[in-house]
C-alpha cells in the first residue's frame, strides 16, 4: 500500500524523474558548453598576437592611455579610444597603433597605420567585447620602440557567443 | 551603402582636425550561430583606407572584434584645400567609398 509519505517520483510510473531529468539537462548543458569555452582566446594567445607585433624588441610600460568605460552593459558595442603620448614630429612620431583582447575568439581588436602628418597620435572606434577583459594597445615609434597600455573591462551582456534564438 | 563621415568644412592651415567615419554594416563575426544550428559565415569590413588629395594619412585593418556599423575616428593636420577620400574594403567583394572636401584658409 502506497504511503503518503514516500516521495511522488517513487510512485510515478510513467515520465522520467526529478533526478533523471537533472541528470539529462546538465549533459545537455556541458555539450552546449563546449564550443562557447572552445574559442575563447587565452592570456597566452594575446602573448602571441603582442609578440607577432613586436618581435624580439623590447616592450616598455606607459605612454599609451587606453580610454574605456569601466562597467559595460553591452559588449556588442563597447567605446574605445587609443591615445599615444608622442610630439607627432618628423624625427619622432607613432608609426603604428595595434589593439588585443584577451578572452575574444580572436586576440585581434585593430590595427592601424599613422604618420606625423596625423598631428596626433589618437583613434576612436567600437569594439565587440566577449566577456569581462584585458584590452591592451601597443604603440610602435618611429625610433623603432614599442610602449603599451592596458585597461579592464567589466561586461555584463557578452558580444560574439551569444546565439540567435 | 549608407556612410556618415564628419570633416570641418572650413579650417585654419597646420590645424589638427578629427574625422570621424561611420558606414553601415553588420560585421558578422563568423562565431555567432544562427536559428538552424549553423554558424553563420563571417562578413567583416577589413580595410579602411583614407587619402588626403590622393596622399595616403591613415589606413586601419579591422577584425571580427569591431562592433557592427565600424566607427573610426582620427587625426590629421589640414594641409591645403581639396578632397578626402574614404574607402572600407571587406569579405564577399564589399567596397565603399566616399568624398569630403576641406577647405583650408
Amino acid at each position: 500500500m502506497s504511503s503518503p509519505f514516500l516521495p511522488p517520483c517513487e510512485t510515478r510510473a510513467t515520465g522520467p524523474s526529478r533526478r533523471q531529468f537533472l541528470a539529462g539537462t546538465a549533459g545537455i548543458g556541458l555539450v552546449a558548453g563546449l564550443p562557447v569555452g572552445s574559442v575563447s582566446a587565452t592570456t597566452m594567445m594575446l602573448e602571441e598576437a603582442i609578440r607577432g607585433v613586436v618581435g624580439e624588441a623590447a616592450l616598455h610600460q606607459g605612454r599609451v592611455t587606453l580610454d574605456v568605460p569601466p562597467l559595460v552593459e553591452n559588449g556588442n558595442a563597447v567605446p574605445l579610444t587609443v591615445t599615444v603620448d608622442s610630439p607627432m614630429s618628423e624625427a619622432d612620431h607613432v608609426k603604428a597603433i595595434h589593439v588585443f583582447n584577451e578572452k575574444n575568439p580572436q586576440p585581434y581588436v585593430i590595427g592601424v597605420v599613422l604618420g606625423p602628418r596625423a598631428g596626433k597620435a589618437s583613434i576612436s572606434t567600437r569594439m565587440k567585447l566577449a566577456d569581462a577583459q584585458r584590452v591592451v594597445g601597443i604603440a610602435e615609434m618611429s625610433d623603432g620602440s614599442f610602449w603599451s597600455g592596458e585597461a579592464h573591462v567589466i561586461v555584463t551582456i557578452a558580444a560574439c557567443v551569444e546565439d540567435l534564438n | 551603402m549608407a556612410t556618415l563621415i564628419n570633416v570641418p568644412a572650413k579650417v585654419k592651415r597646420g590645424e589638427v582636425i578629427e574625422i570621424k567615419t561611420l558606414i553601415s554594416h553588420p560585421m558578422e563575426s563568423g562565431y555567432r550561430v544562427g536559428t538552424n544550428g549553423k554558424v553563420i559565415p563571417r562578413d567583416i569590413i577589413r580595410r579602411f583606407v583614407c587619402t588626403y588629395n590622393g596622399e595616403e594619412i591613415f589606413h586601419a585593418e579591422l577584425s571580427p572584434a569591431i562592433a557592427a556599423n565600424p566607427f573610426i575616428a582620427f587625426f590629421t593636420v589640414a594641409t591645403e584645400t581639396g578632397s578626402i577620400e574614404f574607402k572600407w574594403t571587406g569579405d564577399n567583394g564589399f567596397a565603399a567609398s566616399e568624398r569630403a572636401s576641406i577647405t583650408v584658409e
